[in-house]
C-alpha cells in the first residue's frame, strides 16, 4: 500500500514535469522562431559595456546603446565589425550568424572592452 | 592631488625649469604636497601635477632667451606683457564644437569668450595653436562651425593637431578637409618660427585594444628625419593631443610610445611638449623635457582617479555654478626671477 502510494506520487510528479516541458515548449519555442524574442542588449554607460560578457546563438542580433555623454563605439578587435561613433542614445547593432569569440572594444577608450560568445545552444 | 573644493580660487607660483633649473611648484599652501623643495636633481622624474581652473582660459606662451614660459592667461589684459621681440602665442585646447550637454551647452559662447580674451592681450600673439578635439564628433558641420569661429581669431596662423574627437570616425579623413596644415596629407608637421622648432604631432589614430594610444612607427621615423636637421640649441615646441607621458593608464591618458619620441627630443637643450585631452592643467618636468596639459574650452573632467569618480566623463555642476568652473588663469613673470606667478579664479565669483 506504501509502495502503491509512493509510485502513484512519483507518477504525479513526472507527469507535472512533462506538462510543464510541453507548456514550456508551447509558449517559448513560437517566440523563438517568430524572431519576437528582444535581440540582448549591451548598455554602453560610465566608460564600460555591460554586460561585459554575453553568450548568444548564432543568427542572433545584439544591440548596444551609449547612455554616456562622450563618444564611444564598438569595435572588433579585427575590425569584423566597427560602429561609427555613437553619440548619447545612438544604437548600434550587429548580427552575429557564425560560432565563435568575438572581443571588441571602444576605439577611442581601449581600456573599454567587451566579448560576444556565439555558440549553438 | 591638490584640490581644494572649497577654495573658490587659488594662487600657484611656478619656478620654470631651464637646462640648470627644475621647475618647482611652490604653493602658497604649505601644506601641498608639492611645496617640498624637491628641485635639486634635474633628472628626476617628477610628476609636477597641479589642478588650475577648469576651463575657459587660453594659455599664453612666449619664448624669450630660447626658453617657452607661459608667461599669463587670458584675463581682462592683465596679463604681463612679454618681452619685446619675443615670440608670443597662445594654446588653446579641446573645444568640443558640436557639443550640447549639460556640462557646457554653449561651447561656442565659451570659445568666443577665449577668442576676445586672446584679442585683449597687450601683446598680440603671433599665431595660436589648439591642441586637438576641435570637434566633438568629427562631423563636417562641427569641422566647419569651428574653422569659421577660427577665423574670427585676428592672428596669422591657427596651428592644430586632432584630438580623437576629431578622428573618432574616418580617422584623419574629416580632420584634414579642414586643418590640412601645409598640404601633404598628414596629421604631423613642422615648422619654424622665432627661433624655436615647432612639432605637431597625432597620438590619436592607433588605439588598440586594452593599450594607450600610440605615435606609431612611421610618425617616430617622420620625428627622427625631422629633428636630424635641427640643431640641439634650438628650442623646440611639441604639439600633441593625449599626454605625452601616462598621467593616468587605466583612463588612457597617456601615450605608449612615448618615451621613444622623448629619446629623440632629449638631446635638445629645451623642449617644451603642450597637450590637451584632460581638461585640466598638469605638468611633469624631466631633464630639460617640461609637459604641460592644458585646460579645455568646453567641460571639465575629473582629476585622474577623483575619489568617486570612475570614469573620465564630462563633470557637470549644478545649475548657475558653471560659470565659476570656467576659470581664468593669469601667469606673470616676476621680475628678477625665473618664477612666474599663476593667479586661477572662476569666472563668476
Amino acid at each position: 500500500m506504501y509502495e502503491l502510494f509512493t509510485r502513484l506520487a512519483t507518477t504525479r510528479t513526472r507527469a507535472a514535469a512533462v506538462l510543464a516541458a510541453v507548456f514550456a515548449i508551447a509558449f517559448a519555442a513560437p517566440a523563438i522562431f517568430a524572431g519576437a524574442a528582444p535581440a540582448p542588449t549591451v548598455d554602453i554607460t560610465k566608460f564600460a559595456f555591460a554586460p561585459k560578457e554575453i553568450t548568444i546563438a548564432p543568427g542572433t542580433k545584439v544591440v548596444w546603446t551609449n547612455h554616456d555623454e562622450i563618444p564611444h563605439t564598438v569595435t572588433a578587435t579585427d575590425k569584423a565589425f566597427d560602429s561609427k561613433a555613437l553619440d548619447t542614445s545612438d544604437r548600434y547593432e550587429h548580427t552575429f550568424s557564425t560560432e565563435g569569440d568575438y572581443a571588441y572594444f571602444c576605439s577611442v577608450h581601449p581600456f573599454m572592452t567587451g566579448i560576444v560568445h556565439v555558440r549553438k545552444q | 592631488m591638490p584640490g581644494n573644493k572649497t577654495v573658490p580660487w587659488t594662487i600657484w607660483s611656478v619656478e620654470h625649469l631651464n637646462r640648470r633649473q627644475e621647475t618647482a611648484m611652490d604653493m602658497n599652501d604649505k601644506t601641498s604636497p608639492l611645496a617640498s623643495d624637491d628641485t635639486h636633481d634635474p633628472n628626476r622624474r617628477k610628476a609636477l601635477s597641479c589642478l588650475a581652473a577648469w576651463t575657459g582660459a587660453a594659455v599664453v606662451w612666449t619664448v624669450a632667451g630660447g626658453v617657452p614660459r607661459a608667461l599669463g592667461a587670458t584675463t581682462d589684459g592683465k596679463t604681463t606683457a612679454a618681452a619685446k621681440n619675443a615670440l608670443t602665442f597662445v594654446q588653446i585646447s579641446d573645444t568640443h564644437i558640436g557639443f550640447k550637454k549639460d556640462a557646457n551647452p554653449d561651447v561656442v559662447g565659451s570659445l568666443r569668450r577665449a577668442i576676445a580674451d586672446i584679442h585683449a592681450l597687450p601683446q598680440a600673439p603671433a599665431f595660436v595653436v589648439h591642441t586637438g578635439d576641435i570637434s566633438h564628433l568629427s562631423r563636417p558641420d562641427e569641422f566647419g562651425q569651428a574653422r569659421e569661429l577660427f577665423q574670427e581669431l585676428k592672428v596669422d596662423r591657427l596651428h592644430t593637431v586632432p584630438g580623437e574627437h576629431d578622428t573618432i570616425d574616418d580617422g584623419l579623413t574629416g580632420y584634414l578637409k579642414f586643418f590640412d596644415h601645409d598640404g601633404k596629407g598628414k596629421g604631423w608637421y613642422s615648422f619654424d618660427q622665432g627661433g624655436v622648432h615647432f612639432i605637431g604631432l597625432t597620438n590619436t589614430l592607433n588605439f588598440k585594444m586594452g593599450t594607450m594610444t600610440s605615435l606609431g612607427d612611421e610618425q617616430l621615423a617622420w620625428l627622427k628625419s625631422d629633428l636630424a636637421h635641427v640643431s640641439h640649441s634650438t628650442p623646440v615646441v611639441v604639439l600633441a593631443h593625449i599626454p605625452m607621458w601616462t598621467v593616468y593608464a587605466q583612463w588612457g591618458w597617456g601615450t605608449a610610445d612615448a618615451d621613444q619620441a622623448l629619446a629623440l627630443l632629449r638631446p635638445f637643450g629645451s623642449v617644451t611638449v603642450l597637450n590637451g585631452h584632460i581638461h585640466q592643467v598638469l605638468q611633469k618636468v624631466e631633464g630639460n623635457v617640461a609637459l604641460h596639459t592644458a585646460m579645455s574650452l568646453a567641460y571639465p573632467l575629473p582629476t585622474p582617479g577623483q575619489e568617486g569618480i570612475g570614469e573620465p566623463g564630462p563633470l557637470k555642476v549644478p545649475a548657475g555654478e558653471l560659470g565659476k568652473r570656467l576659470g581664468i588663469r593669469q601667469l606673470s613673470v616676476v621680475r628678477g626671477r625665473r618664477e612666474l606667478a599663476l593667479v586661477d579664479q572662476p569666472l563668476e565669483r
